[in-house]
């Protein structure tokens, strides 16, 4: 059995509240028991305000807990922190990065400060250099390189003078799947090195991968342990459901208000559930699924982690049923015409060429900086097309700008809510300028109120209610004035399991009302929830279809047959590195000729 | 504190923090731009010369005497001269700001003066919304009262005035030109903006790019942390101070009378709390837009005004001037502009060093106690 490098026994952690009053205080932990083995990493899982990151810094010696005892390599945190700092290595969650300093100066400045001997330094350097493969951006100042290089640095600089143990928060948020799975590579092979490794991550697929997890919900540990042992506590409960003859959507609705279910997504054309303990996995008498098949499959992560969590989101939307529905029409409501955005020399999207007609959910996907958002923001009539046209909701983009925004309703990253104004604020705000008022907007803000439950927060700052209903928030002043046509832009980033499924339910209410919908994301999970997806690379769409369809295709260029195994990521990242493989050979092409 | 200083860490973060000068436009900006731009500003936009000021005047009496006393503040270059008989007329333009002062020649002035040689009454009426003016108005009228009774004198013999010659003579400041105490009055101005400027910025800076939190989970110690938060912006200081001078020295003629030493160690004790006050406000917000606007709140603003720069202090009320001992401005104001003017004195230039280093010192105690190396 691996040594253990850090200990923390029933941690207690409280903030105090801004009313200064003890009784307002925040238990951000509530007596957590966590280990962390050499040559191992281990994950920190948990939903948004879990607590994983009070952990993390407290480990770091950055906080220190009101009762309990946190131990880095025997030595008390709480009473020798200077100790401490010099067996860590801290990669917080905006890396720490220097930005106007260059990847060599970042690096002199971490080994200078944490006194990196001289005579180490030249091999310390080209070893970590190597390992990041930054050897070529030394020079490139740390503010001008990608998300993914940029943690890559962050690493590095936590790896300096090789500590016991190496505390990494978060570092997956924010970075395209190519990326993500370059860095945990990284860091799988520091293992070896006989480092204990903390990961905290919202991520399943991640935790999933780690040696050890510990599932944190609400100040609270759910499970410590392996992860296979979580999974197998919910084997032969999950199942896929093929091959039904109604509109999936509504099978997921109905099968998920069924006694006995616990948990449903969609997964391309099938849905997977996930059945309550003792309960008979059955269809029987489910809408539109009177043919269907449904076998046993493997379980993952996922399913357990929502399982303990209490199960998803009962697949009602009493959003969608107070929502008009959006008149039958055959032509199409977001067309993008050959499309090409160019900023001087370069072109940010080339030749967007789609349709989506009403009622469907189109996925734009890709890594960052790939030309999604440049694409999306031509759509909302934000930025001019440099050559082709589009519409929206039968609005011309070039003729009839403000008609197709005023038919469009937008939820942006990170939720675009005033942080200052109270919840009811925002909605009356959000009323006003999507041009409700008098009894309309009262009547259509009381509803939003009793659908979304936001009636506790009222007159609380929207900025300091929880991610949930911040989310919750978001949509209902995208949605106020009944828009036909919804954009949504990397909607549930960051965000964990539950608040997702609790987004898409409805999401997949509106769309059953007519809504038409388009995403961008680099989130796999939610690409699984569209019709069809348009997979963009350097300014390029390199794949068009179902997700199925995508699957499959990666599947084959893979050369793996059968793409039942191979999820929406895998798909990703093999049409990704395809799409590089063709270009480096024309490129050599060109050259030879 | 366990760790101990290591001048190797000390090292790694000066060359970090000149780095990020360096590449930042805003601090070479707020370092030398700054201080060229406000220089001009005070140098040719703000003036206290009363040359051009208006003046009211009533002519009450008609005698030959008056009619020379008349003329000879009209000949004045110091006022602009407004004559009319209509005293009345006269208050409306002084309560509308038209003119700045009323001097009344009163009836019995001839048949005093020719009578028994005494000068008869003349009324002085000063605008006192604005103090400063006021005064000149006032001690500027006097001195063409007192020009004009030395010249009657002189031609009709010294018998007939008696006695008393008030012969001004100004020192230090022989043109009596404003600006050459403006200019080095606005070094405390233009010093305690920059300063603060500059360092309000640079500590929440890093709290807000999340750079903090990894510094602080390294062996870094605070005084080393402090101190290369200081260095630099000490420096820069010292650098928009010599582009002042130069530009006081060569640009506006201000004449120097004091050692460069002497200025210096003034200069760096002045910066001591102006940089002290920008880091602290930096160190206890942890934003930069707050931290910037409070510091111009609180760091400009009394400097400008309750420093004596422009407003004099003794006219201000008693509780406002209790206000201003805690305004370090107040303590270079003066012996910088001896230094110009006057020379090296050390019975000014000394106390007041030494009070400046004392806020200093309190600036420099209070930001370690709001830094700690934790985040709860």
């Amino acid at each position: 059995m691996p040594s253990v490098v850090a200990t923390a026994t029933n941690v207690v952690k409280r903030f105090d509240a801004e009313s200064g009053k003890s009784e307002d205080a925040i238990t951000a932990l509530a007596g957590v028991d966590f280990d962390v083995r050499a040559g191992e990493i281990t994950g920190l899982v948990g939903p948004d305000g879990a607590g994983k990151t009070t952990l993390i810094r407290m480990l770091a010696g950055l906080m220190r807990p009101n009762a309990g005892e946190i131990l880095v390599d025997g030595i008390d945190v709480t009473t020798n922190p200077e100790a401490v700092y010099r067996r860590i290595g801290y990669m917080p969650q905006r890396f720490g990065l220097y930005e106007d300093l260059s990847v060599q100066e970042n690096l002199d400045l971490y080994a200078d400060l944490r006194d990196l001997k001289k005579e180490d330094r030249r091999d310390t350097f080209a070893r970590l250099l190597d390992f990041t493969d930054l050897d070529r951006f030394k020079g490139r100042l740390a503010g001008n390189l990608s998300g993914g290089m940029k943690q890559k640095l962050g690493l590095a600089c936590a790896l300096i003078n090789t500590p016991r143990l190496l505390l990494l928060d978060e570092p997956g948020v924010g970075v395209d799947p190519v990326s993500r799975r370059e860095l945990w590579k990284m860091v799988k092979d520091l293992t070896s090195e006989g480092i204990g490794i903390v990961w905290s991550t919202a991520y399943l697929d991640e935790a999933e991968a780690c040696d050890h997890v510990h599932l944190l919900n609400h100040g609270q540990k759910l499970f410590g342990g392996k992860p296979r042992d979580l999974t197998g506590s919910v084997r032969n409960r999950v199942f896929r459901l093929e091959n039904f003859s109604g509109n999936k959507r509504e099978v997921l609705a109905s099968a998920l208000i069924r006694e006995g279910v616990r948990d449903g997504t969609i997964q391309g054309n099938a849905i997977r559930l996930l059945f309550a303990e003792n309960a008979e996995p059955n269809i029987e008498g489910l809408n539109g699924a009177e043919n269907a098949t449904l076998t046993a499959v493997e379980p993952r992560f996922e399913d357990a982690f929502i399982d303990i969590l209490g199960g998803g989101p009962d697949g009602r939307s009493a959003l969608a049923s107070d929502y008009r529905k959006i008149e039958e029409t055959d032509s199409p409501q977001i067309v993008a015409d050959r499309m090409t955005r160019r900023f001087g020399d370069f072109t940010a999207a080339h030749d967007m060429n789609f349709s989506v007609k009403r009622g469907e959910i189109f996925g734009l996907l890709g890594p960052n900086g790939a030309g999604k958002s440049t694409t999306f923001k031509m759509l909302c009539g934000l930025l001019s097309p440099t050559e082709g046209n589009g519409s929206v909701a039968g609005y011309d983009l070039r003729h009839s700008r403000a008609d197709a925004r005023g038919a469009l309703g937008y939820m942006a990253q990170k939720f675009s809510l005033y942080g200052e104004l109270s919840v009811r604020q925002n909605l009356e705000f959000f009323a006003g300028i999507y041009g409700l008022s008098g009894k309309i907007a009262q009547h259509r803000i009381e509803a939003m109120i009793n659908t979304f439950e936001l009636r506790p927060f009222l007159n609380s700052d929207a900025g300091g209610i929880p991610l949930g209903f911040k989310q919750r928030l978001a949509l209902c002043c995208a949605v106020m004035h009944q828009p036909p046509v919804l954009f949504l832009d990397e909607p549930t980033s960051g965000v964990d399991p539950t608040t997702r499924r609790e987004f898409w339910q409805h999401i997949n209410g509106l769309v059953e009302k007519g809504v038409t919908v388009l995403v961008t994301t680099h989130f796999m999970e939610e690409a699984e929830y569209c019709d069809r997806i348009a997979l963009i690379y350097r300014a390029e769409t390199i794949a068009f279809g179902t997700p199925d369809d995508l699957k499959m295709e990666a599947a084959q260029m893979a050369g793996a047959g059968a793409a039942d195994n191979f999820t929406m990521e895998d798909a990703f990242i093999a049409m990704i590195e395809n799409a590089d493989l063709v270009r480096e050979n024309s490129d050599q092409a060109k050259a030879a000729a | 504190m366990a760790a101990r200083f290591s001048s190797l860490r000390l090292r790694a973060l000066f060359i970090k923090e000149v780095l990020q000068v360096l590449r930042d436009p805003s601090t070479i900006l707020i370092a030398v731009f700054l201080p060229i731009m406000l220089v001009f500003l005070f140098g040719y936009g703000v003036s206290l010369d009363t040359s051009a000021v208006k003046l009211g005047l009533v002519q009450q009496s008609g005698g030959p005497a008056s009619l020379s006393l008349t003329s000879a503040y009209v000949n004045s270059p110091y006022f602009e001269v407004t004559q009319s008989n209509d005293k009345d007329a006269l208050f409306d333009d002084l309560t509308a700001g038209r003119i700045r002062g009323i001097v009344t020649i009163s009836s019995d002035f001839d048949r005093l003066y020719a009578s028994t040689g005494k000068p008869g009454q003349v009324q002085i009426i000063t605008d006192g919304s604005n103090p400063n003016t006021a005064n000149f108005v006032s001690a500027y009228a006097q001195g063409v009262h007192a020009q004009w009774l030395l010249s009657e004198s002189a031609q009709d013999d010294s018998a007939r005035s008696g006695g008393i010659q008030i012969l001004p003579q100004f020192w230090y400041n022989t043109a009596l030109t404003s600006r050459n105490f403006l200019v080095p009055g606005s070094f405390a101005v233009i010093l305690t903006m920059i300063g603060s400027l500059l360092t309000a910025l640079v500590v929440a800076r890093e709290w807000e790019r999340g750079t903090m939190e990894a510094l602080i989970a390294t062996p870094v110690t605070i005084p080393e942390f402090i101190i290369t938060k200081m260095t630099p912006y000490f420096i820069l200081g010292l650098i928009a101070a010599t582009i002042c001078t130069l530009m006081a020295a060569y640009l506006f003629d201000v004449p120097f009378r004091g050692s460069i030493f002497a200025l210096y160690a003034l200069y760096a004790a002045f910066l001591l709390p102006a940089l002290g006050q920008g880091l602290l406000i930096s160190a206890a917000l942890k934003n930069q837009f707050v931290a910037s606007q409070v510091a111009l709140l609180t760091a400009f603003l009394p400097a400008f005004l309750l420093s004596g720069f422009i407003f004099e202090i003794s006219s201000m009320p008693t509780w406002i001037q209790a206000i201003t001992y805690a305004v370090p401005a107040r303590y270079l104001i003066p012996p910088l502009q001896s230094l110009f003017l006057t020379g090296n004195v050390w019975e000014l230039l000394l106390p007041n060093i030494a009070i400046l280093l004392g806020f200093g010192a309190l600036f420099f105690i209070l930001i370690f106690r709001v830094t700690k190396k934790k985040l709860d």
